[in-house]
């Protein structure tokens, strides 16, 4: 038994299942199996992905339509988001009360 | 290839798979799907995958009872693993406005038999006990409500679809549409398909379809966001809804939060990009929501349509202009957790000329030239 997706554990096997239902796509496995979907979103497994897809469909792995990438790059914790978006406002009563004071002198 | 067909179904979503499936049950076996990309691959694949039975109109409540009766029994009859689980759904009331609409709501869903129940913000947080109670005034749980994983679902449909002898056509286009006597023409960049029953499942390109054949389907495709987090043990069972701070957000199966978020300033188009203005916006309204959890960690977001009709309800049945040309589309962000029923609905419509629920209000003719509807309000 062969691990190709190590965030959700997902083996060789269940990969070749979901393409003899039909799967052709990385995106399409991604949905099925859920490789590719964990923390580190299909950095380890999308390589490995395709080349199953390649060799059990007989096609170059260049003919594998990839699948989607999508934010964040990494894991962000929500206090993460909610102090850089506290810190963009601060900034902008920062600049505005500066403007003020350039119109004053 | 094989180009005539008994029925051809235009769109590889849940109401596309699901129809073809009740139809070749109903034996209508010689029918295929027509798909752009790959199954799921448009609205079904990117939703929030909850199906509720709480809303403020009575054909939705009607349909999301007959859908959650007939999912009940789905993974035996379909043979399929689909991540069913009826965990309930809490929606909650912040303002005064909402718990007179609620009360409204709940008394016509106890009227339709549904088992649904208004609970105080003590007993709303012992069911989610992560929730913020000084912000609720009151809240409606209905515990039959629940989530299914979108994915598994279809797939379940079409693999049970193929089984009885239905084609699936993947990757194909539809470019034209045209009706000679009785028979339409399906015009695809793989080639002409003929069939006398064409169904119109096409979602957010249903308004497309229609002008393909000169009618207009009154629907428009506005983006949703929505994203998930790292997976993490058991926080909560139900779905919680909030119209008010615009949120819904449920735990997956495998521990990942989902959440999501309407956006009343988004404009009409088929574009399905992330926006850093959701990240920031939707980040500000779940930690509102859930203060204690703000060290969960995001791990994916993306964008989904909605459908939206001008009341909020799907368009059901056929046309009056173009005989056999059935509509299925317009569900307005509520597709996977109605298709269970519609398709049943619309499966016994073709074959056997009746439903055994009325959708006659649920007809396209309600939009024409008509300026007021009784619009859905129970809408992320």
């Amino acid at each position: 038994m062969k691990i190709i997706c190590r965030c959700q554990d997902i083996t060789e096997d269940e990969i070749v299942a979901a393409i003899k239902q039909g799967a052709t796509t990385l995106d399409e496995i991604k949905r099925l199996v859920r490789a590719g979907m964990g923390p580190c979103q299909g950095r380890t497994c999308r390589r490995l992905v395709t080349q199953i897809l390649a060799r059990e469909l007989k096609k170059p792995v260049a003919e594998i339509y990839p699948s989607t990438f999508r934010p964040p790059n990494r894991p962000v914790q929500f206090k993460l988001v909610i102090a850089e978006l506290e810190r963009q406002k601060a900034e902008e009563v920062k600049k505005a009360s500066k403007s003020k004071e350039g119109k004053k002198k | 290839m094989k180009t005539y067909y008994d029925g051809i179904v235009i769109g590889g979503g849940i109401l596309g798979v699901s129809i073809a499936y009740e139809l070749a049950k109903a034996g209508m076996k010689n029918i295929c799907i027509i798909e752009r990309k790959y199954l799921a691959s448009g609205s079904t694949g990117r939703c929030g995958g909850g199906f509720r039975q709480q809303w403020s109109t009575e054909p939705n409540t009607r349909l999301a009872m007959a859908s959650v009766d007939r999912l009940e029994h789905i993974e035996q009859e379909l043979d399929y693993k689909t991540e069913f689980y009826q965990g309930g759904y809490l929606i909650l009331a912040h303002t005064d406005d909402e718990v007179t609409q609620f009360n409204k709501n709940v008394e016509m869903q106890k009227r339709l038999g549904l088992g649904v129940n208004i609970v105080n913000p003590d007993e709303a947080k012992k069911i989610v006990k992560f929730l913020n109670p000084d912000l609720i005034k009151l809240a409606t749980w209905c515990p039959t409500d629940g989530h299914i994983n979108p994915f598994l679902l279809t797939q379940a449909y079409a693999n049970a679809a193929k089984r009885l002898g239905a084609d699936i056509h993947l990757w194909t286009n539809v470019t034209g549409l045209m009706k000679k006597s009785n028979t339409f023409f399906v015009m695809t960049d793989k080639g002409v398909f003929e069939t006398p029953i064409l169904f119109n499942c096409a979602g957010s390109f249903s308004r497309s379809i229609g002008e393909m054949l000169n009618v207009e389907i009154p629907i428009d495709p506005y983006r949703h966001e929505i994203l998930v987090t790292e997976p993490v043990e058991r926080l909560w069972d139900p779905m919680v809804i909030s119209f008010s701070v615009g949120l819904y957000a449920r735990q997956e199966m495998n521990g990942g939060v989902v959440m999501g978020m309407g956006d009343p300033n988004e404009p009409v188009g088929t574009y399905v990009g992330s926006s850093m203005h959701f990240m920031y916006e939707m980040s500000r309204r779940f930690t509102t929501l859930f203060p204690k959890l703000t060290g969960l960690r995001i791990v994916r977001q993306w964008a989904g349509l909605y459908e939206m009709t001008a009341d909020a309800q799907p368009i059901l049945g056929p046309i009056d202009e173009i005989e056999n040309f059935y509509q299925a589309c317009g569900f307005s962000g509520h597709g996977l957790m109605l298709a269970p029923a519609v398709s049943q609905l619309m499966a016994e419509l073709v074959t056997q000329g009746k439903t055994s629920l009325p959708i006659d209000d649920l007809h396209i003719k309600r939009f024409r030239g008509q300026a007021r509807f009784n619009r859905e309000k129970s809408v992320v």
